[in-house]
């Protein structure tokens, strides 16, 4: 069982609610960013995304390309990421992380070099925003066959015909964009988001988390409360663009994950 | 060579492959959207009244064809091959931009979206894109790095006269890359009434494909227009054409990809020189394989996978990777591909305005001033065809700054 599967199983044994929590790797600089995920977990995290930092980074808002562009100015690279998680491991062995970024460093390190790198550094899963389920050959097979878990993102724009396709290679669980739009632009309503979690839940036995644009302690009780866990992201590294210390953002980090095991 | 296919005019592959470079390498939310624009194209393509359609256009409104000329003064000049000129650069507009613009709005028609968005580097699709937008009564947003509408200040304005919205962009170093990006990312906010509009033959399937055969006018024209000229059925000797993304050139090239006789040869920007400073957009000559705004393709970046920013005096010609077709022919040798620098294509630029009386614009000045270098050595019968893809107005500030020509009265 991978260490998500497990994590999952846990949490629903404790009838709980997941929250996961994105940081750029790198952000502001190494040892910072290394610090914030060590205190994740006791700050209620259950999983970690690390975002690997792209020039590039096409779906994301103007935070997180800021926090990618600190990550690389302070000399961040996709060998220094994979460094971070290992440092993490040996701290931690059991909270999952997923690595969440563009493909571009990860083709440009070699496929099969960068799986069996991952692996060893305990990397559990993998986001890649540019490789739709018509790409699945280039990484999500080689990497569901090194035993990582390949999580997609499904979107409003995901309609029923095409679902199944986006949900046939996923593992571990299935991400939920709740907008059409950048991360950290709009808020999404509980409300509306409900019918369309019910919609991939029949869909699939994977968890369904949502993501995108949740902020608050409030918003993410609501969404946590209609899927099986919330994602949060930019109002995160926002915490981090301010300058606040490892303390303050683990601090505001636990109160969005109190928010959604609230749920 | 070994492995050379029947047919180079095949591709892509129904995954939007030429060989291994393209695909489809986008977001989720915007993976339904090319998907419908694939379905759209195919059922456009093969509809006579889509390309009736366009035909008027082109002829009426474009001006199209746009004349084959024997340049007689560069001919004498570089006393060597026969060079003659395809003149894009008479469009509407000023540049071969509109050839595709024109295809992809009437789509966007047929699709019922009411709102366009476009990159642009030097302005020129820009200014194509704005330019159709009036005409058909459609809300355009145009996204443009910072650094771009600077020097580009010219095209800006025209943008605006013609009702578009010009997002100045500030992420990255502000130009054509960035724009792409900013343009990508109010697709994915809009799907439901947006139709972007890509200005060249990169991003994710359909665009390399159908870009390309909208720019494809350019060779057939040339075609036809150089057997009436030359008589005897002749074909072209080289034909050669900048590139930024690839789109004048891919538009020239294609219909001459089975005529392996014909000598193609692409120019990318060579900036400060093609060399470890990486002060170019050499994608093909001085990058390597990478995966960027939806394609597998050559692009400038460095041990990490990280997009370098390129550098040009040319806005057109400054973006760090090159459309995946134009790198599938790199790599199977059917193209040739070559880097010019900022300071040849300035001195290509005023040889042009001197012998020919045409102004050229600074990327096209690119492909000429390779054709000053090897047209020299060639006998008087190699007949070469240049495409002249877009004309110098829009640079003639940049031009005189570096000449140290005061233009700040200008008015
Ligand atoms: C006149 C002109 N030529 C060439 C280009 C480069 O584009 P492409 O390589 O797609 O033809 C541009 C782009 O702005 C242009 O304005």
């Amino acid at each position: 069982m991978s260490r998500i599967d497990a994590k999952f199983a846990e949490l629903k044994a404790a009838n709980k609610k997941a929250f996961v929590s994105y940081i750029m790797a790198g952000d502001p600089d190494f040892e910072m960013s290394l610090e914030i995920v060590k205190g994740l977990p006791a700050a209620g995290v259950d999983i970690i995304e690390l975002g690997l930092p792209f020039t590039d980074p096409m779906a994301d808002g103007p935070t997180i390309q800021l926090a990618g562009q600190r990550a690389l100015n302070a000399g961040q690279t996709l060998q220094k990421t994979l460094d971070l998680a290992t440092e993490f491991r040996k701290t931690d062995d059991i909270t999952p992380i997923v690595l969440m970024g563009y493909y571009n460093p990860i083709y440009n390190r070699g496929v099969e070099k960068f799986l069996t790198d991952a692996k060893a550094a305990g990397i559990d899963g993998l986001i890649v925003v540019d490789l739709p389920p018509e790409e699945d050959s280039e990484l999500c097979l080689p990497a569901q066959e090194a035993g990582l878990n390949f999580i997609r993102l499904a979107t409003p724009t995901t309609d029923n015909k095409r679902l199944p396709k986006v949900l046939q290679n996923t593992s571990g669980f299935v991400y939920y964009v709740s907008i059409n739009g950048i991360t950290g632009a709009a808020e999404p309503e509980a409300a509306d988001v409900a019918p369309e979690v019910a919609r991939i839940k029949s869909q699939t036995d994977l968890p369904v988390i949502v993501g995108f644009g949740i902020n608050t302690p409030e918003k993410s009780e609501a969404i946590a409360g209609i899927a099986d866990g919330a994602v949060v992201g930019s109002a995160i590294v926002s915490q981090i663009a301010a300058k606040q210390s490892v303390t303050e953002v683990l601090a505001f980090v636990k109160t969005l994950a109190d928010g959604a095991h609230r749920a | 060579m070994t492995d050379q296919p029947n047919s180079y005019k095949t591709g892509p592959d129904e995954n939007g492959r030429f060989g291994d470079f393209g695909g489809r390498f986008v977001a989720e939310t915007l993976m339904p959207l090319i998907l419908a624009l694939e379905d759209e194209y195919e059922r456009a393509k093969g509809d006579e009244s889509f390309w009736a359609e366009m035909d008027d256009l082109w002829e009426h409104y474009v001006g199209r064809p746009s004349p084959l000329y024997y340049a007689e003064g560069l001919t004498k000049h570089l006393g060597g091959a026969k060079i003659y000129l395809k003149r894009d650069e008479l469009n509407h507009t000023g540049a071969h931009k509109i050839n595709n613009v024109l295809g992809q709005i009437l789509l966007a028609r047929r699709m019922g979206k009411t709102r366009i968005i476009a990159e642009t580097g030097a302005g020129q699709h820009g200014v194509a894109t704005a330019t159709v937008c009036a005409k058909f009564g459609l809300k355009c947003v145009i996204y443009m790095g910072a650094h771009d509408v600077k020097r580009q200040a010219p095209n800006v304005f025209r943008m605006r006269l013609l009702g578009a919205e010009v997002v100045a962009v500030t992420s990255g170093r502000g130009t054509l890359k960035d724009a792409m990006n900013d343009a990508m990312r109010d697709w994915v906010t809009n799907v439901d009434d947006t139709f972007y509009c890509i200005g060249t033959v990169a991003g994710p399937h359909p665009y390399p494909a159908m870009v390309r055969d909208f720019q494809a006018i350019i060779g057939k024209e040339t075609k036809v227009q150089l057997q009436a000229q030359e008589g005897e059925g002749r074909l072209p000797d080289t034909i050669i054409a900048a590139i930024g993304g690839g789109s004048n050139a891919m538009g020239l090239f294609f219909p001459f990809l089975d005529d392996t006789s014909v000598n193609i040869i692409g120019v990318e920007a060579g900036g400060k020189g093609v060399n470890e400073k990486m002060e170019h957009c050499a994608s093909l000559t001085g990058g390597r394989p990478g995966v960027l705004h939806g394609n597998r393709t050559y692009l400038l970046q460095d041990d990490d996978g990280q997009i370098l920013e390129g550098f040009s005096i040319s806005a057109g010609l400054d973006y760090p990777g090159i459309g995946p077709e134009h790198s599938w022919l790199h790599d199977i040798g059917r193209a040739q591909y070559v880097a010019i620098t900022d300071v040849e294509a300035l001195e290509a630029f005023q040889l042009c305005c001197a012998v020919e009386g045409i102004i050229p614009a600074l990327e096209p000045s690119h492909a000429l001033a390779h054709v000053m270098k090897i047209a020299p050595d060639l006998p008087a019968d190699h007949i070469m065809v240049m495409n002249m893809c877009g004309r110098g107005d829009k640079d003639i500030f940049t031009v005189a700054k570096v000449l140290g020509f005061d233009m700040s009265d200008a008015e």
